[in-house]
């Protein structure tokens, strides 16, 4: 009688990465497999989910996470963050002006008439959710027919590649406060080479919302968009674009475009609070949310912004709900960690099972002597 | 599949910072001490808290165990030990408890006593014992600083009313050095006398809350107690009121594994920790042998009169 339980741990998981290869491979005729580009476009959002969960931008390396961890969100992302691990940190951009963004989409919901005018680009929020059948049986012709009628109908020359901030107008009006440099903190926080203790600053709060997971954020976001909270939000501008990155020059340091990342960045007004009208004279001014992260991601953005406002309450008063109490909320949206408890449920637990076991039948004996007494 | 060149994965920025908090951890017994916790290739939850104190500690020439429910073939310590060996060249391993010099274990500490110059490193899913009675960490901070566990103590007390019987299983609260009350990670309590003035550092590493602490050797380990009720280990004795021994090795002072024998239905017992389990079948055959050389020996002067 061997040691059943336990034994041949090492065989098993070869098996299971072999099975597990086996399943994506299986369609051997009449298949392609998925190259990089094809995920990163064909699959664009997701590849947008991954790369901005994953909490590093890199296109290719998102692709291939997709690509072996079988599209699934937490196990892609999951990869790159470990394979983020491995990398030191050698420099630091400056803090980065999203009005130079090469933007591909900004829409506002505040005004009808915005400084550069609404852009819808890209987006389903207009689309009737049927099936397209069509899309079953695609050829390539009809890939390139796609492109060249758009391209036929667009007039490149007529798009502006930055467009002014909504939220520059009005604060021009007097209806947002004025950015205080003195309040500022002058290093962002990075959770990545520190750890979350207590009261935490808001770029911690926001750098940990940025590599969240979607499901999560957006979970939390929603109890207070429905009735946990009363954030109420309307978004001032939801921009969605090319973000050039600087960097000093190694020799100049002068700062130079070392490339862009794909970016959404949310910024929601909300309503003004007592508290902070009539301090020192002031009038009173809407209070501000702010989301962004990498990747083509809108619903992640509106979701953090409205919890960047949420949780700024928290943190200055008692927080009132789950979704403004910054402990509650960032330390419950890392898909990785998440993720990660939640399957380890599945690994052996014998020993402590044989605890609970004998604290059980410990209290039942007692049980059944009282009983009898 | 490629993994990173670089000696123990992680970046040297990174394992400074890992041996800087445990110093810091070492210093101050039983104190969480927080750090910034890289994402490992495997599950937050696996064990990367043991694993990147693991990573940042072990040195070439060094050997390692890995042990997962007492067993050094559990799939989890299976896989951790690939790792280790794919990323630290240089690095031996052991399944021998005797001959490592580092032990990274999941849910047990060995049977076997520990040595000073050897090093226990237990991996930590809930590094705090209050979170049973505080869900927010800023405020167990506090409770912590101010050595105040009487909540914990209530608790405990609750469960004598309730049930009669402490209900805390495994992870039981013990204090370290007379201040901080530590989560001794998910040991049984049959394990936690053996941090009490342990010859051997203990390192307790929990990767997905970001802390590290330790028991320092030949520290002060008491779980919470009450003078009337004491703390009292898993109970191995039948119903007869004899202690159940190891089917395998016959052992009756380790700590058991209940199972079903799939073929009789009967319930069976066995050592948790496989390599003591050897070691006891081989101590014994070494016996016999010694027994059977000597008779040997004696019916051979016997026979040469």
């Amino acid at each position: 009688m061997g040691y059943v339980a336990i034994k041949g741990g090492g065989q098993a998981i070869e098996g299971t990465k072999d099975v597990y290869d086996y399943l994506r491979t299986r369609q051997s005729d009449n298949t392609q497999p998925l190259d990089s580009k094809t995920i990163e476009n064909q699959l664009r959002l997701l590849h947008s989910r991954v790369i901005s969960e994953g909490g590093v931008y890199h296109p290719q390396l998102a692709s291939l996470a997709i690509k072996q961890a079988q599209g699934d969100t937490l196990e892609a992302a999951f990869a790159l963050r470990a394979y983020r691990s491995t990398q030191p940190r050698l420099v630091e951009t400056p803090v980065l002006d999203t009005k130079k963004m090469r933007v591909t989409r900004r829409i506002s919901s505040a005004f009808k008439d915005i400084p550069g005018g609404q852009m819808l680009g890209a987006t389903t929020d207009y689309q009737l959710r049927l099936m397209h059948m069509e899309l079953l049986n695609e050829s390539k012709e009809q890939f390139r027919d796609v492109t060249k009628a758009l391209l036929e109908r667009t007039n490149i020359d007529d798009i502006p590649d930055t467009f002014p901030k909504v939220l520059d107008s009005l604060r021009q009006e007097g209806l947002l406060p004025e950015i205080d440099n003195t309040s500022q903190e002058q290093i962002p926080f990075d959770i990545t080479r520190a750890p979350l203790v207590f009261p935490v600053p808001r770029s911690a709060a926001l750098a940990t919302m940025a590599r969240a997971e979607q499901g999560s954020l957006l979970a939390i976001a929603y109890s207070n968009m429905r009735g946990y909270g009363d954030v109420h939000p309307t978004v001032a501008e939801l921009r969605v674009g090319f973000l050039p990155v600087l960097l000093p020059h190694p020799i100049t340091g002068e700062l130079t475009e070392v490339g862009e990342v794909e970016m959404t960045e949310c910024e929601v007004v909300a309503m003004y609070e007592g508290s902070e009208g009539n301090d020192d004279d002031k009038k009173s001014t809407f209070t501000l949310g702010y989301g962004a992260c990498f990747g083509h991601n809108e619903v992640k953005a509106i979701s953090m912004a409205i919890l960047d406002r949420a949780l700024q309450k928290g943190m200055k008063e008692e927080p009132d709900n789950p979704s403004e109490d910054p402990e509650f909320v960032l330390l419950h949206v890392d898909g990785i960690d998440s993720m990660g408890f939640c399957t380890h449920y599945k690994m052996p637990h014998y020993v402590t099972f044989q605890s609970d076991m004998d604290r059980l039948r410990a209290t039942q004996q007692k049980q059944t002597n009282k009983e009898s007494i | 599949m490629t993994v990173s060149n670089h000696f123990g994965f992680l970046d040297e920025y990174a394992k400074k910072e890992i041996r800087r908090t445990t110093l810091k951890a070492i210093a101050i017994p039983g104190y969480q001490v927080p750090y910034s916790s890289r994402e490992m290739p495997m599950g937050r939850g696996f064990g990367t808290g043991g694993l990147q104190l693991t990573l940042s500690l072990l040195g070439k020439g060094e050997t390692l165990k890995v042990i997962d429910q007492g067993s050094d073939d559990s799939v989890n310590a299976v896989n951790l030990r690939n790792f280790i060996e794919m990323t630290c060249s240089g690095v031996d391993t052991t399944t021998s408890t005797s001959e490592a010099d580092v032990i990274q274990s999941r849910h047990r500490i060995p049977e076997k006593d520990l040595r000073e110059d050897q090093l226990l490193i237990l991996q930590v899913p809930y590094p705090d014992p209050l979170i049973i009675v505080e869900a927010s960490e800023n405020k167990r901070k506090t409770l912590h600083g101010e050595a105040d566990y009487s909540r914990l103590l209530v608790k405990l007390y609750e469960d004598i009313v309730k049930y009669d019987e402490i209900t805390i299983s495994h992870r039981y609260p013990t204090r370290i050095n007379d201040h901080y009350v530590i989560d001794p990670s998910p040991i049984p309590r049959w394990d936690v006398p053996k941090l009490h003035q342990s010859p051997a550092l203990v390192l307790l590493g929990a990767g997905r809350e970001k802390k590290i602490y330790a028991v320092p050797p030949y520290t002060k380990a008491e779980p919470l107690a009450f003078e009337d009720v004491p703390f009292r280990v898993e109970n191995f004795t039948n119903k007869k009121g004899q202690r159940r021994s190891c089917q395998r090795c016959h052992c009756t002072t380790s700590f058991l594994d209940e199972f079903v024998d799939s073929k009789s239905g009967e319930k069976i017992y066995q050592c948790s920790d496989s390599d003591w389990c050897n070691e006891q079948i081989a101590n014994r055959t070494a016996m016999s042998d010694i027994e059977s050389i000597s008779n040997t020996i004696e019916s051979v002067e016997v026979a040469n009169g």
